[in-house]
């Protein structure tokens, strides 16, 4: 069982908390113009790393808030828990996010940045979580 | 006993040849799945000219790990017909493979514990008798008829109200199913290649001509992927994506113990199955964790809420010691069903997705697999199953649908 350290209630059991998928999967900037390729990538398609991969976890039966984790998925080890809406801690992150994710993936509202590849502080970017939750983020 | 049913321990059933440099096509995963369609690329299409590559030991993926449910009651027709399909080889292949392996046709019942399990059972019973595929509804006298140690009384949290039942349905021993179609590829002259791990591929143009791997580049003018849980991963050295999300699934046994359980039970609802091998081990699984996983190990959680749901079934299970638990990677899609068919990269053609259910599936995946690799076309079977599904919405949604996830 993982022991989860949710940015606002400390070390949890992992039953307390809901898998939320890939974090920084932007919703469509302009959903219309989307051909159905596009669609299948958006709706269907999510990374599925060997190593260390940005996801998304609730603290559902605590603070209920969001927050994203980058977790090995090999040795299940938790790297690093961040706020929605920060870009992802380390600065290797996959190459192909920052075509699509923007930094208002996380709030489904539209945006243009492209998320920094900046390594950030993990201890930072504990402090002010926008942690409203996405839509639809409910699996 | 039960255990005087089991074969002598084979001896060595194939050989052990070092790769060559060309192949007319490889196959990447030596489980059941790659061993199938080796042997159906060999038997159906005169293709001996073929690798099997492992990068670990024949069968030691999945196919050594999953409980070895077989079954063919799914919901839609598309599915109902390649499992079916997928039955009716298993009926059919230890005479055919020359091999016993035990396919024990006991039945398994999925239980219905909700007056919404109870439609959607009943639903499934007449699409299942609507695609040929046996099927039966079950009262709770009758479920306990047939397996006297279930608890169907009224005052647990969520009463047995009924099951579906599918006679034909059954288990196998899937070491034994590996070996057999092991020993006919080797008979037939596939060269099964254990300890040698793809690590890329070679192309020219959009087509693959070779695969990359720690024992040298080989040389081939096709490529099948049966990797299950690594399968993104290969697509990915390959240029493309799956939809695919890679979860541990586990499973244990209990020690041995004399003949109770004389079926197979599967409980959606409180999410257990348990069947008891040929040897006298309760067997039983559970649902994935729910995060993505290549660790082949899963949480104790998930083994503790299958373990409160087994014995609130089955009171008799609650001086039963576990032996063993262990885990599996399993490769899930988001309509729970496979996929099967051609990729965008040419030449190259993928089988996967089957998720926490492909060992039912071996032998038809094997089949419509071979078919489409040697013809470059899909099989009537599993062309529902193609890659395109996800663009053009045609999904197979088995999901709940198809009673447990196995
Ligand atoms: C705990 C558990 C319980 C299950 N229960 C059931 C059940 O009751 N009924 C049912 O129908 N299904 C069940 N399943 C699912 C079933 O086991 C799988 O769907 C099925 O085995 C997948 O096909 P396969 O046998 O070819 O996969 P695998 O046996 O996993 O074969 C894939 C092979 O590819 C190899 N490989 C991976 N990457 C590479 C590479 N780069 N190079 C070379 N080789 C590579 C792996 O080592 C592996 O041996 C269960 C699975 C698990 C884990
Ligand atoms: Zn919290």
């Amino acid at each position: 069982m993982l022991l989860i350290s949710c940015p606002n209630c400390g070390s949890r059991d992992e039953t307390e908390f809901h898998y939320g998928g890939q974090a920084h999967v932007a919703y469509p900037e302009n959903p219309n113009e989307l051909n159905d390729r596009e669609w299948a990538e958006f709706l269907f398609y999510r990374d599925n790393t060997k190593g260390a991969f940005a996801e998304r976890w609730l603290h559902s039966t605590g603070c209920r808030q969001w927050f994203n984790m980058l977790r090995d998925t090999v040795s299940y080890e938790i790297q690093a828990i961040y706020p929605m809406g920060a870009p992802r801690p380390d600065a290797a992150a996959p190459a192909r996010e920052s075509g699509t994710a923007s930094l208002a993936a996380d709030s489904t509202t539209t945006g243009t940045a492209a998320p920094s590849t900046a390594t950030t502080s993990i201890a930072a970017s504990t402090s002010s979580a926008s942690t409203t939750a996405p839509e639809g983020a409910t699996k | 006993m039960m255990g005087d049913q089991l074969p002598e321990h084979p001896d060595f059933l194939w050989r052990n040849p070092e790769p060559k440099s060309s192949y007319d096509a490889v196959i990447v995963g030596g489980g059941g799945h790659g061993l199938a369609t080796a042997y159906f690329l060999a038997k159906n299409h005169g293709m001996t000219n073929i690798a099997i590559l492992e990068k670990g030991w024949l069968a030691g993926g999945n196919m050594a790990r999953n409980t070895t449910i077989i079954r063919s009651n799914y919901l839609w027709d598309e599915s109902a017909a390649i499992y079916e399909h997928a039955l009716k080889l298993w009926e059919v292949l230890p005479e055919e493979l020359e091999y016993d392996f035990l396919f024990s046709q006991r039945g398994v019942m999925n239980l219905a514990h909700t007056l919404g399990d109870v439609r959607e059972s009943m639903r499934r019973v007449g699409a299942n008798k609507l695609n040929g595929v046996d099927a039966e509804w079950l009262d709770p006298q009758q479920v306990k008829e047939l397996c006297p140690i279930l608890n169907i009384n009224d005052n647990i949290r969520y009463p047995v109200m009924g099951a579906t039942y599918q006679p034909r349905a059954g288990i196998a021993k899937h070491d034994h199913v590996a070996w057999a179609f092991a020993r006919k590829c080797d008979e037939l002259g596939v060269d099964i290649i254990q300890n040698c791990e793809v690590t890329g591929f070679v192309k020219d143009g959009n087509r693959v001509t070779g695969v990359k791997t720690n024992r040298g580049t080989i040389n081939t003018e096709k490529v099948g992927l049966c990797a299950a849980g690594h399968s993104s991963v290969l697509a990915e050295m390959a240029g493309f994506r799956l939809p695919i999300q890679s979860h541990p699934l586990q499973a244990l046994v209990s020690e041995l113990h004399e003949p109770v359980h004389p079926t197979v039970v599967m409980s959606n609802h409180v999410h257990v199955y348990v069947s008891q091998a040929h040897k006298g081990e309760l067997v039983m699984g559970a649902g994935v964790d729910s995060y993505n996983g290549y660790g082949q190990r899963g949480s104790f959680h998930v083994i503790e809420h299958q373990m409160a749901a087994a014995v609130e079934l089955f009171p008799i299970f609650a001086r039963a010691h576990v032996l063993r638990t262990w885990g599996g990677i399993v490769d899930t899609t988001l309509d729970a069903s496979p996929i099967v068919g051609t990729t965008p990269v040419d030449n190259m053609f993928v089988n996967c997705g089957w998720g926490t259910g492909g060992f039912k599936g071996t032998p038809a995946a094997g089949l419509t697999f071979a078919h489409t690799i040697a013809t470059g076309t899909p099989h009537e079977l599993n062309k529902p199953f193609a890659l395109e599904r996800f663009e053009t919405g045609a999904l197979i949604d088995e999901h709940g649908a198809a009673a447990v996830a196995h």
